[in-house]
């Protein structure tokens, strides 16, 4: 069982330290930490996928949870996220500290002027991704043939906006509101 | 509708930094940017942590290091606000929902995959992040473009992530190596605000 525990804490710890950027980017590695190490199964692995990117929080960490959770309880799954963030904590409080204290040089200044529309530029392309998933009929709720984009997502989507937008909206709220719009007009 | 510029918060108790991180990991669906609408809502809106501006920043410094983007940018706003102490509650606030949700699910997999009705609600859910993300895109770009490079190199790194497999560390460099030619060796008479 100490075994088990120092597996988890290790692989997961590898997985935390070597992935940069995040979500779908940290999948593989851990893929290939979960099969050397028999963790759960392939198909585990593609259904926790599905699950991670339905459920709340981030998909790296509902991934590690389930795995950690099916090897060894919820001490596993405890230890399997604790260990995925430490990398994190190690890197970036010494980095943060740094920046905070020298975010004013111009050197620095001059870098974060071109990243932030950079990064901006980032969040309209993720706009764009997450709608052509979106926006698709659902197979395994529909079977229309035809036209593939489903216009009730269209119109939840383009209400969130002005809600948010506009109305200045609570996304927790509108979040919940979706979910409840979603039972009805997609079982129509 | 300009508002008077707050002052920014320079500390937090710990359970603010808690409950605030927390409810951010509890209705964030998707992961990534999905999660800038929740952040936004809490760190600048509600505690005024931080600004419509920095938080490009923050977002940029979380994306480029090792780790989960949510608890990276958890753990930078925690150290600023109370420390290494801060940093831990934060990374921990925002993990704890997935914990708790991810095993109860795991004990009742089958069933949950199998319901119409999660599976519908969800359809609704991922159609609302789509209108929350592009909300924050747009609200971003209105605060931190201001001059002509900036739109240029936010178009450019649009245009690369939508239609590229370029991945979003090579971009953002990309725009750090842009904003050093531009900003600092480019123009010494621009001022960089």
């Amino acid at each position: 069982m100490l075994m088990t525990f120092l597996e988890i804490f290790w692989g997961f710890f590898k997985i935390g330290l070597f992935t940069i950027g995040g979500g779908y980017a940290m999948l593989p590695v851990m893929q290939q930490e979960i099969a050397k190490y028999g963790w759960i199964t392939a198909g585990e692995f593609i259904d926790i996928i599905a699950i991670a990117e339905m459920t709340p929080g981030a998909i790296a960490v509902n991934t590690a949870t389930f795995a950690g959770f099916r090897t060894a309880g919820v001490l596993g799954a405890v230890l399997a996220t604790a260990s995925l963030a430490l990398p994190s904590l190690l890197i970036i409080i010494p980095l943060s500290n740094f920046w905070e204290v020298h975010q004013d040089h111009p050197v620095l200044k001059s870098i974060f002027a071109g990243v932030k529309p950079a990064v901006a530029g980032l969040i309209g392309a993720a706009a764009i991704y997450i709608a052509r998933t979106a926006f698709l009929y659902d197979p395994l709720l529909s079977q229309k043939d035809g036209f593939p984009i489903d216009l009730r997502s269209i119109i939840i989507a383009g209400a969130v906006f002005v809600a948010v937008r506009k109305l200045k909206a609570d996304p927790i709220k509108t979040i919940i509101a979706a979910a409840l719009v979603g039972l009805v007009v997609f079982g129509l | 509708m300009q508002k008077e510029k707050k002052q920014k918060q320079t500390t937090a108790t710990l359970g603010e930094l808690f409950v605030a991180w927390f409810k951010i990991g509890l209705f964030t669906f998707g992961g990534g940017y999905a999660m800038l609408p929740l952040i936004e809502r809490e760190v600048i809106d509600r505690k005024n942590w931080t600004d419509k501006e920095e938080i490009l920043s923050i977002y940029a410094l979380a994306q480029s290091v090792p780790g989960v983007i949510a608890v990276n940018t958890s753990i930078i706003l925690g150290n600023r606000l109370a420390g290494v102490k801060g940093a831990v509650v934060a990374a921990t606030g925002v993990i704890t929902p997935s914990l708790i949700v991810i095993m109860a699910i795991a004990s009742y997999f089958d069933y949950i995959m199998n319901s119409i009705y999660v599976l519908q609600a969800f359809s609704g859910i991922r159609a609302a992040v789509v209108g929350l993300v592009a909300a924050a895109a747009v609200r971003i770009a209105l605060a931190s473009l201001k001059d002509k490079p900036g739109y240029i190199i936010a178009l450019a790194a649009f245009l690369l992530s939508a239609f590229t497999e370029i991945h979003a560390i090579a971009i953002i460099l990309g725009g750090a190596l842009s904003g050093l030619l531009v900003y600092y060796f480019g123009a010494k008479g621009r001022a960089v605000e």
